[in-house]
């Protein structure tokens, strides 16, 4: 590391490593210097002309964006010059602004509403006619009012540098100039909606959240989001017990300003009117609406007649239900009814991955933030851009921001091809082609999708381990609680920390093809959309926040609150751990965790089970499950907290063939995104339902 | 056919293929001393090519006159990266039109002028960047690059030396901005045409990322006559800090407009009077620009005793630019000439950045509110306000080039801003109501 630039800045002494930028040195030095055009971690423009600052020496204002430190170098930021400038640009800025601000969505945390509240003056000197144009509708949910842009070109490279899509362009000249889609009239793009986000001010708007509210009127709930699994943060803005908005806000959570369209807007599920409110009961052949006391006493009863003549019962567990849910749920099923019967939809063979890094020096799973920190990444059998999005964008945040080598082997072309540094087209087996040259890298994180699996995963750790050099590994999961569902031993071979189960029990597929099989007990997952219940008899429990396929065939179906309504913890696809914050209930639902506690609490097991308190359970999980002794804090505090690595052989079979990715693209996202209008309009919107 | 006669008083060194029948043509050209230059070069060092063109004196002839031989020894020779050369032919400043005439009447001398500067940095391809709307002169140049080609002059082993260098023309899509050296370069790359952020310079970082030379029309032409007579002859003819001679476009209300050689350091007065044969009807000069529409404004007074030198010039608070003088007579209506001014920066500012963006589209439309009998007294000072508030702190120098004039009329013609405002309206403004204020 070469030594530190001194300078002055504001009188103040400052070190900054050279090549910092003035306007970083300050702001580290907690000096601020405005700017609407600079943005941490996106290409230079120096078009705002707001963060002109005088340098010692210089004939004139410098823009501190674009200004390396140097040594002796004497910045002042808060001269009358400077003022004057800064006061002069918003005037200019502001000429053209239709300072419609008292119905503009963005109104109160909007920054060019703020820089003119600090810098600017309170009077413009403009009396000519605005230049005004029409607003654009560019896809279900990006709209574009040109005469509020101003033009600081940060959507069009967050789209093109951060997303890798480039759906945005600039056209015309001069004060003419607007940001417009590079086709035709309308995006074709991620619907990603991060262009509103980086939007200072209100000139790109989202079409879920445009004109509902004022941002000082809602509640704002930083929370997990709910679909895949790279676990991003988002916060939710609440207003009258209704969601009218995701970002993520304070950029906080592993995923800083990253949300891609399922995040940002596919939180609508959750005011959807076919959402269950009341439970069902089978009465005469059909499902009635009843009361919680007796649907909960039908169920206990059940189980309780079931369990006691020594019956089967089936148990199958969700992949967006909380670790605690999950810990409770397996506890009641093997210790409460007995059953090793429990299992859930399986899209990953980390089970197997574990057992293979087992006892192997430089080889171990790695972590989100390792994906942007790697020195060279390779991507096996996944799209990730299309199915991982998060990740996807810290790749590319590397290889931008770090210069990482990137190495796709894949069937089918895919994002990463455009700044990979190999590509090879075909199975799993093409990372032999590349041997030497990720032998030559000084480490490697590899990420491989759901096909590769059982054996072939096995060659894929071989192959890592022969390289020689630090290899992390990233098994791609689907949903925001898959890795939680295999961590706490939703599997018939697996207790929870894949401690191997001593009398595995039946999965999925066995369990609908048992022909005798009493109770089928289903929180939060659709086994039927795909298969038959072969067992004529069998009672099934559905705890669901739809009428699924499989809540249709149900004798009971329990009204279930969705993830935004839940407090407890979820687990990543790379076993960060983060927690749920629940800013709002649906009526009449309850949360998965309380439904277990009160199916127990009918049916006596209160005492074994222990409250159901998401807190008290996690406790449990931190007792009993290896890798979840985590720091309270980090998880409290709305952070993330690592999972410690697994090191040890899994004594259990792996089961490689139940692994079935859903392979959900940007736009699908299982029964919740059935259920999510904005998800299918982005889809109408191209012609494909 | 030239488009004006020649004076007496030129000292024709660019220009004196200008007028011979064919001038064009290879054949012309190599009758006339072509290419000698050229064969001189290939046996000099890149190292002499370089310190001739610094003991000429040359300096940059698109305005800002920056030493020709001092911007080619940045370029680092050692590179591993190809080196380019770039002709900027997007002569746009309003009052300028000589390179046109350097590329219609003698392109060949523009060709051998690249492959000099080639042979100084090891290049071995270079681009003639043309604007737009001089679509007539990519047909001529791509002709004397076919022509060049043919005899040898152009391609692989040039004359046998082993050398090689291939021309292309480029053209633009008809912006000002794409004058300013780097939109050029992201225009020639098929990008937007706005600058880039500086430094790094062209001569380091220019076309596709490459070192680069990139100068003006008239830079390359001076070159030949340059390796071929000696830095020195050239030198001689200008002043002691600017060698040579400069195409001057005279225009405006002269009686004679036109191209004309002059020397470095010619007087004014002499230029209007003898050259262009003095202002139109007999009248007397009210105002001067000296090299093209960015450049302060001068009175008449300021001319008294001036010279078009780069430093006599910048004595006098304003540019010799790029020899686009334009004359404007005792009845020149200032104000609708400050608004001429800043319509067309308007129309041209790419919309990059803030200051430039805004700040000419406001005082357009203050200029034009004015002009059309609208302006209160306040305007007068906030036009000169608003351009000093973009001046120095634009991304380019195009807001400077806005600025510049605009604050030289307002704050030397204030009397013609203050007569407006006691004048009554034009009867067809005046019926029209006042324009809603937002």
């Amino acid at each position: 590391m070469a030594d530190p630039v001194k300078l002055t800045i504001d009188g103040r002494q400052i070190q900054a490593p050279p090549g910092t930028l003035v306007i970083d040195a300050a702001k580290r030095a907690g000096i601020e210097i405005p700017a609407f055009c600079y943005y941490e971690g996106l290409s230079l423009q120096a078009a705002c002309r707001m963060c002109l600052v005088e340098v010692e020496k210089a004939p004139k204002l410098m823009a501190s964006c674009t200004l390396p430190v140097a040594e002796g170098m004497v910045v002042r930021t808060e001269t009358p010059q400077v003022a004057q400038a800064r006061k002069a640009t918003l005037e200019f800025l502001l000429t053209n602004h239709p300072l419609d601000c008292p119905v503009c969505d963005k109104g109160g945390e909007c920054e060019l509403q703020d820089m003119v509240f600090r810098y600017g003056a309170g009077e413009s000197r403009f009396t000519e006619v605005k230049h005004h144009v029409e607003e654009k509708q560019w896809s279900p949910v990006v709209f574009y009012d040109a005469p509020r842009c101003i033009l600081c070109f940060r959507c069009v490279r967050i789209c093109t540098e951060g997303m890798g899509v480039g759906a945005l362009g600039i056209v015309n000249r001069g004060v003419l100039s607007e940001i417009a889609p590079n086709h035709g009239d309308h995006l074709e793009c991620d619907e990603c909606g991060m262009c509103i986000d980086i939007c200072p001010v209100g000139a790109l708007t989202s079409g879920a959240y445009r004109y509902k509210t004022r941002p000082w009127e809602m509640e704002h709930a930083g929370t997990i989001c709910t679909h895949c699994s790279n676990g991003c943060k988002v916060t939710l803005g609440v207003r009258n017990h209704e969601i009218v908005r995701g970002n993520n806000r304070d950029h906080s959570g592993i995923n800083g300003e990253f949300l891609c369209i399922k995040g940002r807007y596919a939180f609508d599920f959750f005011g959807h009117p076919e959402r269950l409110q009341s439970p069902l009961m089978r009465i005469d052949g059909k499902l009635q609406e009843v009361p919680w006391s007796r649907a909960l006493a039908a169920v206990a009863a059940k189980f309780q007649e079931v369990k006691g003549r020594g019956g089967k019962f089936g148990v199958i567990g969700s992949t967006r239900t909380t670790n605690e849910e999950n810990y409770y749920l397996q506890k009641l099923a093997r210790q409460g009814l007995g059953t090793n019967h429990i299992d859930h939809h399986r899209s990953g063979d980390l089970v197997t991955l574990i057992d293979a890094l087992s006892g192997r020096p430089n080889a171990s799973l790695a972590t989100t933030a390792d994906l942007y920190n790697a020195k060279a990444v390779l991507v096996v059998a996944a799209d990730l851009a299309s199915e991982q999005p998060f990740l996807s964008f810290q790749v590319r945040a590397n290889y931008r921001h770090h210069q990482a080598r990137i190495y796709v082997v894949t069937e089918k072309a895919v994002r990463e091809d455009a700044y990979a540094a190999a590509v090879v087209r075909g199975g799993v087996d093409g990372v032999e082609s590349l041997r030497e040259r990720l032998a030559r890298e000084p480490e490697l994180a590899i990420l491989f999708g759901a096909s590769v699996k059982g054996e072939e995963l096995r060659k894929l750790v071989e192959f890592g381990s022969s390289l020689s050099i630090p290899v992390k590994y990233v098994c791609l999961l689907d949903y925001s609680n898959s890795r939680g569902a295999i961590d706490m031993g939703l599997m018939p071979e697996l207790l929870p920390g894949c401690r191997p189960s001593e009398q595995p029990g039946m999965t999925i597929p066995e369990m609908l093809a048992c022909a005798d099989l009493d109770v089928l007990w289903v929180i939060g997952a659709n086994p039927l959309a795909r298969g038959q219940l072969a067992s004529a008899n069998a009672f099934a429990v559905v705890q669901e926040m739809f009428l699924t396929e499989t809540a249709l065939a149900a004798q009971v179906v329990l009204p279930a609150s969705s993830a935004y309504e839940k407090t407890g913890t979820v687990t990543n696809v790379t076993g960060e751990v983060q927690r749920l914050a629940s800013p709002l209930r649906k009526m009449g639902t309850k949360p998965d965790l309380e439904i277990i506690g009160l199916i127990a609490k009918e049916m006596g097991l209160a005492p074994l089970m222990g409250p159901w308190d998401a807190g008290k359970v996690f406790d449990q999980i931190r007792q009993t499950a290896p890798g979840y002794n985590l720091p309270l804090p980090a998880i409290a505090s709305g952070g993330a907290a690592q999972t410690a690595a697994l090191n040890g052989r899994v004594a259990a079979p792996s089961r490689p063939e139940l692994i079935q990715s859903a392979a959900n693209g940007l736009f699908e996202s299982g029964t919740l995104g059935r259920y999510s209008k904005i998800l299918h309009s982005v889809l109408e919107g191209r012609g494909r339902t | 056919m030239l488009y004006n006669e020649p004076s007496p008083l030129e000292i024709k060194v660019l220009t004196r293929r200008f007028g011979l029948p064919n001038s064009a043509h290879i054949d012309t050209y190599l009758a006339t001393d072509g290419y000698k230059a050229l064969r001189k070069a290939l046996e000099m060092t890149p190292k002499d090519i370089i310190e001739e063109v610094k003991v000429s004196n040359l300096r940059g002839r698109g305005g800002a006159g920056f030493p020709v031989g001092m911007k080619w020894s940045f370029v680092p020779r050692d590179s591993p990266k190809p080196k380019y050369i770039v002709v900027n032919a997007d002569e746009s400043e309003p009052g300028t039109c000589k390179d046109r005439l350097l590329m219609e009447f003698d392109p060949h001398q523009l060709i051998e002028g690249m492959l000099i500067g080639a042979l100084a940095v090891d290049a071995h391809a270079g681009y003639i960047y043309i604007r737009g709307e001089y679509r007539y002169l990519i047909d001529i140049l791509d002709k004397a690059i076919a022509e060049a080609y043919e005899r040898g002059y152009l391609g692989r082993n040039i004359l046998g030396t082993g050398f090689h260098f291939d021309a292309y023309t480029h053209t633009g899509a008809g912006a000002y901005e794409c004058g300013e050296e780097s939109a050029l370069l992201e225009s020639l790359e098929g990008k937007r045409g706005v600058p880039r952020i500086r430094p790094p310079f062209p001569a380091v970082v220019g076309a596709f990322q490459c070192p680069t030379i990139l100068n003006n029309v008239e830079s390359f032409c001076a070159v030949p006559p340059i390796i071929r007579d000696g830095g020195k002859a050239f030198a001689d003819l200008g002043v002691p800090k600017a060698g040579g001679t400069k195409l001057t476009c005279l225009s405006g209300h002269i009686n004679k407009p036109g191209v004309y050689e002059l020397p470095l350091g010619f007087p004014v007065d002499k230029m209007i009077q003898e050259v262009g044969g003095g202002i139109r009807g007999g009248k007397k000069l009210k105002a001067f620009i000296p090299g093209g529409s960015s450049c302060p404004v001068l009175t008449a007074a300021e001319c008294e005793g001036l010279t078009m030198d780069y430093d006599a010039m910048a004595a006098r608070k304003t540019m010799l630019g790029s020899g686009g003088v334009v004359i404007m007579d005792q009845d020149t209506d200032m104000v609708k000439a400050a608004l001429r001014i800043m319509r067309f920066y308007a129309h041209e500012s790419c919309g990059w950045c803030i200051p430039c963006r805004e700040g000419t589209a406001w005082l357009r439309k203050i200029l034009q509110r004015f002009s059309d009998g609208l302006g209160v007294r306040g305007d007068i000072n906030l036009i000169g306000e608003l351009a000093k508030n973009m001046l120095g702190r634009t991304f380019c120098p195009l807001g400077d080039a806005a600025a510049l004039p605009t604050i030289s009329i307002v704050e030397k013609f204030r009397d013609e801003f203050e007569a407006y405002l006691t004048r009554q309206p034009p009867p067809s403004r005046a019926e029209e109501p006042l324009r809603v204020i937002a």
